[in-house]
This record gives structure tokens, C-alpha cells and sequence, in this order.
């Protein structure tokens, strides 16, 4: 049984009051986008960048589609889209891959979009937080969007977190998308503490102009089955892009990054650095494609996945590709796989330190790398924690939601 | 102030000089001639172009096969008819049709029964192997190399077979050995690479013409180096060789195999088999220089070269090495594999790809890691110029009982310049957490200090390139046996003559 005919039918049903929700930028290209879904279909394991994931088996279960709306607080620099300060359509659905399957369902089902604009030459210090919190009676589908302008020489930091309730299943669809004009410097944190019921699949758009400089960091601590695509397009020289990843997986989890950094212009920097540890029965994947145009001279790019398989039963796939169509470029990658090393948990544990305990602070260490590269401070402080206590196993996600409390 | 405008002078000069360098090079390349391009002019008898099942019957029935061959043919060729084409490479292979190809070219045909002594060849075949510099004959003794030539469909001549069969070793062709030695072919044909295995290896299976096969008895140490020689003669006879190579206990043997074919604008198709399997303490060698002719500068014809090679490391201990160096072909498509069921069983990978013009490459290897304490390496180098593609793409897969494996694969390209494309699609499929796998690659363009240097001490650019390039793929050449590799070294020199300017 394909998965896709229920979404087709949903959407033939409920296409009229989603548009009435909406607004007339999203609606312009829903149609579009849906008939690209109905001819594509969900994409098999046969289809190269989802070939970790059984996304048909994800969408199979029945959801009802949410359309709770927006809260947004007053803010200046966050918006429903409907009261956009500028005129997106420019920007809507531009730079997101419309071939993609899951791009196309997410533009066709989604009702409305938020809209972080930050304006020519504006330094916003706070980081502007996201924060999308899952709950409900019935199994639920969300579809999210979120837009993301950076005007010439603009300066923000958006954190996004993803936190649910254990009680229901919930599955995600998430379309970002990333303007940088010229001169912008953004840091995009994603921080997913979901349940082992949640599946996520979420697209990450990125264009960037002139000397920008981008960092996409994207932590997934607690999950059901995690799908994270991040297309990065350097289309301005001296462009620079940092993308970082961590990946905890226990239990039978499920975490899949997908990256492609395309240099199309010469003298740009890319750096990737993902890591994971998967344990018990959890599967890991990385697939990062670091493509680089026949112009893109002096491309400088490195990427880096390093994992820690903790158990038997876990399974590591990862997959660093280069294609490289200049000749004047310093790309480099290097992938491992491996296990803790025996002689330092010895050293620890002669020490008096259990075992269990020893484990710990070597993940700890290994994961530590990532997490030094979060810029902000508190952030930092707080990821710090939340993964220490991930791999104590005491993992707290509730500790400072506000979702039950209210 | 003077000197600068002295310095920027001098600049110009030799900004100046640089472009008519460069179509000099340029023209050099358009002007050089594919060295092994010649056809000889021998009787063959080709069968009519085609494939049905009719034909897979012709060919059995020419080679004087047993039903349960004919039998393997034929399931093949059904099961290969239900497939398509691949097109996951990161090659444009174009669209085959298997219908223009005639399927069996026999060179000997003229002579019926094969020839016995050396006089009975085709003395325009002899001279052909002479441009080859097979030594067969006199420069056997010399070379000490015993081989088998195949030449078209048929294995010519078997040489040293004699002195091999003493050791109770078998070397010959994979048709005589169906007739003398039908079991053991039976035990292992097919064993390694299934029928079924792939597109192309489902089409090999149907068809296959002929091919060595090896065997060598418990605990022997093959006395000399084994080597055979393909070579795509006829027009549109596609080259559907099939190697079979079986290593039982404690033994060694070393093979090597090269191939060439003459210049045509059609594309040629060749897509071999080679299996190997290998017994417990035993180890295999396996080295290939591959020069089939690549097309000409603009990329018109050359040949297609669709490959299926896997050892099968059975044994306890056992040890495989593959090393390739791979200069020719409009399109290659090889990813020589070691399946590690053996426990403490250890694979080796060595590769140099070159790829000049329009060539495109998408090689690499696939180690399966079963057993535990398995150790596997893969050393690739690419090097691409000119407007070639020149493609990395392995797979390390750990299983789950295979406790203790170790892997370590590095993947260089090197890009001598701007119209080429150099990629790395290496995979690697973990499921066991005693795995140790490490993965890395670098891609860039030749080190301008090198160049600099050899420049100040006199060396002309091109020279220098050759040199670097030389150096760069020492790691494999070295692992080649010595009278191969003073042949790779030549041919990488002559591959990349006239890219760089």
C-alpha cells in the first residue's frame, strides 16, 4: 500500500479551507507543488539521498493535519507572513528544491508560514527563539514553514526547538528557507528533543550572497525518526558556511542528515562537521555531497563525520561524497567509525571511575567538539548539560519546557 | 620602482608565453595516436550480429559445452532479459544495443582444431602479439612469465603449461578447462559472481566467450608469475571474458592481466567476470593494466569497459590483493570486491586511475566485511585531465558478526586542469561496534611549489608533471610486480602527455 494516496485525497478534500487559512503568496504555488507530489510520490529507498529512510512507512500511519495557528509574539523582526513588513513573494518557494517530494507535500498542506526578516544593517543580539511545541489528542501531521530574510549586513541568531508530549504520535514536516543578502551572518540552531513516537522530516534551504557568513547547527538529542536535509548554495564570493551536527541515538531511533554544500561561485569556505553515537538498536546515517562548480576556483572545504557505534545491535551509514568539477580547490573529507577506546576507558576505571560512568565522559568528550562550535554563550552552556545528562541517561527534556505547565 | 616594472614586464612575457604553450600541448594531444591502434588481419569467423537465445545455443554449441552449461547460459541470458540497464554510474553510458554486437569472434577458426605447436598460429597473429610484446616463444624463457593470451574469443596459446602442470597447477583456457576439468569449473563457476549478480554480469553469464582459469592444489606456491592478455580484435564483437581462479589451501599465486584493443570508432563493449576464490592460509595477487583504447581527443569511440571482478575470501587467513592501474577506456566501470568471510582474512585495494580527453571513469572497490578480525585497505588514486571524469566509489560494509574488523581507505584525486571533474562517493555500512573504519580524501590540483621547484632546476613543466604524477601513484605502482610496473609507469606518462600547460 502506498502511503502517498491518503495525502492526495487529504489535500482533494481539504484544499479549499487550507486556503482559506492561508494567504495569496502560499496559495500561488500550491497547486504546483501539489501536482508535483501526485506525479513524484513519496521517494523509495532506490531514490539516492533517501536511501536511509523508508519515508513511505513514516507517512503511512493515519494523521490528522494540523492547523492550529501561529502565535507570534510581538516582535520586531517576527512575523506571520501575512503581516509581512516586505513583499515575499520574491522569496517564497524560491530556493527551496522543488523536485524534492517532501518539499512539495510540506508547500502543499502548509497553512501558514513564519517570517523572520531582519532588516539592512540590524544586529540583533538576542537570539530570536522558535520554539515549536507538539501536543494533541490524535495522531497529528504538522506541516511548518519557515522563512528566513537576512537584509545586506544583517546579524541574527534563531534558535529553533522542536519539544512534544509523549503520549501521541506525531510526525513533522519542516520546509526553512535562507535568504542571506550580501554581508549577513546568521546562526541557525536546531535543537530536537521530540519523542520515540515523532518522526521529523525537515528541508533546510540556504542562499547566500556576498562575504556572508552562515552557520546551521543541528542537534537531535531525543528522538523517533529524525530526517534532516540542509542544501546550502554559496552564490556569492567569499561566502563562508559552517554546518554542524550532533546525533544521539538510543533505543531504535532513527537519525538521518542529508547535506549538499554546492559552490557555484569561486573563493568561498565550507566546513561540515557531523557527529554521532548511536547505541542499542538506533540507526545513523550521513550522507554530506560537497559539489563544486567548474568556476567555483579556490574553494577551500572540508568535512568531517566521526561516529561512535556504543553497541552491537546499533548500524552506522555514513557516506562523504566530493564532486569536484574545478581544479584549483582544497577539498578534503574524512569519515571514521569506531568504538571507545579501551585504553583510556582502562585508565578511568583504574582510577575508580565505574564504567558506566567512564562511558559517559568519553561521549561526553567525543560530542564535546560539536558543541564548543555553538557561539552563543548560554546556548552553549545549556547544550553542554543536555547532552551530558543525555548519555547518563537521566535526560530531563521536560525540565525547562513550559508546555505542561501552563 | 624600475625593478617592479622590469618584474611586471617579465610577467607579461610570460603570461604571454604561456597560451601558445598551452596549444601546443593541446595540439600534441590531438596529434598523438592511440600506440596499440592497429587491426591484424586474420581469418576470424565472427557469428551473426545479435543475441537471442538461439545465439547463447550457437556459442555452447561451437565451444562444445555440457547441458548443465548450456543450461547456466541460458538462465542467465532469461534473467538478464527481464533487466535494464544501469544508470547509477557517474559515467553517460550510452544506450547499448545488444543487437549490433555479434557475440562470438574466433580467430583460430581457420585451423579448426586449436593450434598445437607454435608454427600453427597465424603468423599475422604472431606479429600482432610481437606489437604487443607478449613474450611468448623465445622470450618466455627470458620473461618466465607464462601466458595465456586470449586473443578475441579464443585462448591462443597456453604457455609453460607444461611445467605449471608438474606442480599439478592449472592454467589454461576457461573452455578447456570445461572439457578436462568439468567438475571443478562446475564446483566454482558462478560461485563468486552469481549469474544473476547484475545487469552486466547476467549478460557475461549468457554469453561469455572464453577466459583464463586457474587452480593451484594445496600448498603451492606458484613457481612464476600467471599473466594473460585480452585484446579486442574484430569489429563490434563485443569481449565477454570469464576468469576463473581457485586457491586452495596454503597457496599462492600471483596473476596478471592486461589489455588492449585498436583503434575504432564504434564503441567496443567489454564486459568481463572475474572471480577468485580463496582457501583457507592461501593468498591471491591480482594485478591489472588496463590501456583499452580511449577514444580520441574529441571522445569519439573507445571502449566500454563494464566489469565485474570479487574475490571470495572463504578461507581462514586468507589474503587478496588487488592492484589496477587503469589508463584507457571511454568508459570504465570496475569495482574490483573482496568478500571477507573468512575470519583474520585480509583484502588489499590498490588503484591508479587516469583518465585524459573525454574519458569518464567510475571505479573503486567493496570490501564485505563477515568474518571476525577481517582487515581490509583501499589506497585510490585519481587523477583526472583534460575534460574527463574520474569517479571514487567504494563501499566498506561491516556485518554483524564481523567483530574486530579494521578498515582504512584513503582516496586522493589529483586535478591537472579546469575542464575536469574528480568525485568521491565512498559508503560505508557499519552494524557491528567492535568496527574500526576510517575514510578520507583529499582532491586538489598539482602543488605549485613542486612545479616551481622542478621548473628552477631546469625541468620543463611537462616533465616535472610527470614526475609529480609518478610519484603520487607510487604507493600502488610499487605493488605492482616489476615488469608491470615499469609498463604503468610508462603508460601513466603517456596518458597525461600534453594535459598540462
Amino acid at each position: 500500500m502506498k502511503s502517498e494516496q491518503q495525502y492526495i485525497e487529504l489535500y482533494q478534500e481539504a484544499a479549499s479551507i487550507i486556503k482559506a487559512k492561508s494567504c495569496p503568496v502560499m496559495n500561488a504555488v500550491r497547486n504546483e507543488a501539489f501536482s508535483t507530489f501526485q506525479c513524484l510520490g513519496f521517494p523509495s529507498k532506490k531514490v539516492e539521498r533517501y536511501k536511509y529512510t523508508d519515508v513511505d512507512a513514516a507517512f503511512a500511519p493515519n494523521y490528522g493535519i494540523s492547523l492550529s495557528p501561529l502565535t507570534v509574539k510581538p516582535s520586531s523582526y517576527i512575523f506571520n507572513i501575512k503581516d509581512a513588513p516586505i513583499d515575499v513573494t520574491p522569496y517564497y518557494h524560491r530556493v527551496a528544491d522543488v523536485t524534492d517530494a517532501i518539499t512539495a507535500l510540506n508547500t502543499a498542506l502548509v497553512h501558514e508560514t513564519l517570517l523572520v526578516y531582519v532588516p539592512k544593517n540590524t544586529v540583533v543580539e538576542d537570539p530570536v527563539v522558535v520554539d515549536n511545541y507538539l501536543r494533541g489528542t490524535a495522531a497529528t501531521m504538522m506541516n511548518r514553514r519557515v522563512l528566513i530574510v537576512m537584509e545586506q549586513g544583517a546579524k541574527a541568531t534563531i534558535v529553533m526547538n522542536d519539544k512534544a508530549t509523549d503520549k501521541q504520535q506525531y510526525l513533522t514536516t519542516q520546509v526553512v528557507e535562507v535568504y542571506c543578502h550580501d554581508n549577513a551572518t546568521l546562526d541557525l540552531y536546531e535543537i530536537e528533543e521530540t519523542t520515540p513516537l515523532c518522526a521529523r522530516f525537515s528541508n533546510v534551504y540556504i542562499r547566500e550572497g556576498r562575504d556572508c557568513s552562515v552557520k546551521h547547527n543541528v542537534f537531535t538529542l531525543f528522538n523517533g525518526l529524525t530526517r534532516n536535509l540542509c542544501d546550502v548554495y554559496l552564490q556569492g564570493e567569499h561566502g563562508e558556511v559552517t554546518l554542524n551536527g550532533c546525533a544521539i541515538g538510543s533505543g531504535s531511533r532513527h537519525i538521518d542528515n542529508n547535506t549538499l554544500i554546492h559552490h557555484q561561485v569561486p573563493q568561498c569556505v565550507s566546513r561540515e562537521c557531523y557527529k554521532y553515537v548511536v547505541d542499542d538498536k538506533s540507526v545513523g546515517a550521513f550522507a554530506g555531497k560537497i559539489l563544486v562548480d567548474k568556476d567555483a576556483q579556490k574553494t577551500s572545504s572540508h568535512e568531517t563525520n566521526a561516529n561512535l557505534c556504543a553497541s552491537s545491535d546499533a548500524r552506522m551509514y555514513t557516506q562523504p561524497m566530493l564532486e569536484i568539477y574545478a581544479d584549483d580547490v582544497k577539498c578534503a573529507h574524512g569519515s571514521t567509525v569506531g568504538v571507545m577506546d579501551e585504553a583510556a576507558l582502562f585508565y578511568m576505571r583504574q582510577r575508580g571511575i565505574p564504567e558506566d560512568e567512564a562511558r559517559a565522559l568519553l561521549k561526553n568528550a567525543f560530542m564535546g567538539e560539536v558543541v564548543d562550535q555553538v557561539k552563543n554563550e548560554a546556548l552553549r552552556q545549556k547544550l553542554y548539560v543536555k547532552v551530558e545528562k543525555r548519555f547518563r541517561g537521566d535526560f530531563e527534556k521536560c525540565e525547562d519546557c513550559q508546555l505542561c505547565k501552563k | 620602482m624600475k625593478n617592479n616594472n622590469e618584474q611586471q614586464n617579465n610577467n607579461k612575457e610570460r603570461n604571454n608565453e604561456r597560451p601558445q604553450e598551452k596549444n601546443e600541448f593541446v595540439r600534441s594531444v590531438a596529434e598523438k595516436m592511440y600506440e596499440f591502434g592497429f587491426t591484424t588481419d586474420v581469418h576470424t569467423e565472427i557469428i551473426d550480429k545479435g543475441l537471442n537465445e538461439d545465439v547463447v545455443r550457437l556459442i555452447s554449441q561451437k565451444k562444445g559445452e555440457p547441458e548443465w552449461l548450456l543450461q547456466f547460459r541460458l538462465d542467465a541470458y532469461r534473467y538478464w532479459l527481464t533487466q535494464q540497464q544501469p544508470e547509477w554510474g557517474h559515467v553517460h553510458l550510452p544506450e547499448i544495443d545488444y543487437q549490433a554486437i555479434s557475440y562470438y569472434a574466433d580467430p583460430t577458426a581457420k585451423s579448426k582444431k586449436g593450434p598445437e605447436t607454435v608454427d600453427e598460429i597465424d603468423p599475422e597473429l604472431m606479429k600482432t602479439f610481437d606489437k604487443l610484446g607478449i613474450p611468448l616463444e623465445e622470450r618466455l624463457a627470458l620473461s618466465g612469465t607464462a601466458v595465456d593470451a586470449v586473443m578475441d574469443s579464443v585462448s591462443v596459446k597456453t604457455t609453460f603449461k607444461e611445467k605449471l602442470s608438474e606442480k599439478g597447477i592449472i592454467f589454461c583456457s576457461i573452455s578447456e578447462a570445461v572439457k578436462q576439468y568439468p567438475d571443478l569449473v562446475r564446483q566454482y563457476l558462478g560461485t563468486v559472481v552469481p549469474p544473476r549478480d547484475n545487469y552486466f554480469a547476467a549478460l557475461n553469464s549468457a554469453v561469455f566467450s572464453d577466459g583464463s582459469f586457474v587452480y593451484i592444489p594445496k600448498n603451492t606456491r606458484c613457481p612464476m608469475e600467471l599473466s594473460t592478455y585480452f585484446r579486442i580484435n574484430a569489429r563490434n564483437t563485443g569481449q565477454f571474458e570469464r576468469t576463473l581462479i581457485v586457491c586452495d589451501e596454503g597457496s599462492y599465486v600471483s596473476y596478471l592481466e592486461g589489455c588492449t584493443a585498436p583503434m575504432r570508432d564504434e564503441n567496443q563493449l567489454h564486459a568481463a567476470i572475474v572471480e577468485i576464490v580463496i582457501n583457507d592460509h592461501a593468498e591471491v595477487k591480482y594485478s591489472t593494466v588496463q590501456n583499452w583504447y580511449p577514444g580520441d581527443a574529441e571522445g569519439k569511440g573507445g571502449v566500454l569497459n563494464l566489469v565485474t571482478k570479487r574475490g571470495d575470501l572463504r578461507g581462514v587467513n586468507s589474503k587478496l590483493s588487488w592492484t589496477q592501474v587503469e589508463t584507457g577506456s571511454a568508459i570504465t566501470w570496475k569495482y574490483p570486491s573482496c568478500v571477507l568471510r573468512g575470519d583474520n582474512s585480509q583484502a588489499e585495494f590498490y588503484s591508479v586511475a587516469v583518465t585524459n580527453n573525454h574519458q569518464e571513469a567510475d571505479t573503486g572497490t567493496k570490501m564485505i566485511h563477515l568474518g571476525k578480525n577481517t582487515r581490509s585497505t583501499i589506497i585510490s588514486k585519481g587523477i583526472s585531465a583534460g575534460y574527463s571524469e574520474n569517479s571514487y566509489r567504494g563501499l566498506v560494509r561491516v556485518g554483524k558478526q564481523a567483530d574486530g574488523a579494521r578498515n582504512y581507505s584513503s582516496c586522493d584525486s589529483l586535478l591537472l586542469g579546469s575542464n575536469c571533474g574528480a568525485h568521491t562517493f565512498p559508503y560505508m555500512d557499519i552494524h557491528n561496534n567492535t568496527a574500526t573504519v576510517e575514510h578520507e580524501a583529499t582532491t586538489s590540483k598539482i602543488n605549485e611549489d613542486q612545479l616551481f621547484y622542478c621548473n628552477q632546476r631546469g625541468i620543463s613543466t611537462e616533465e616535472a608533471v610527470g614526475l609529480i604524477v609518478n610519484g603520487y601513484a607510487k604507493d600502488v605502482i610499487n605493488k605492482l610486480p616489476m615488469e608491470f610496473a615499469v609498463e604503468a609507469q610508462k603508460l601513466l606518462n603517456v596518458s597525461l602527455e600534453g594535459s598540462v600547460g
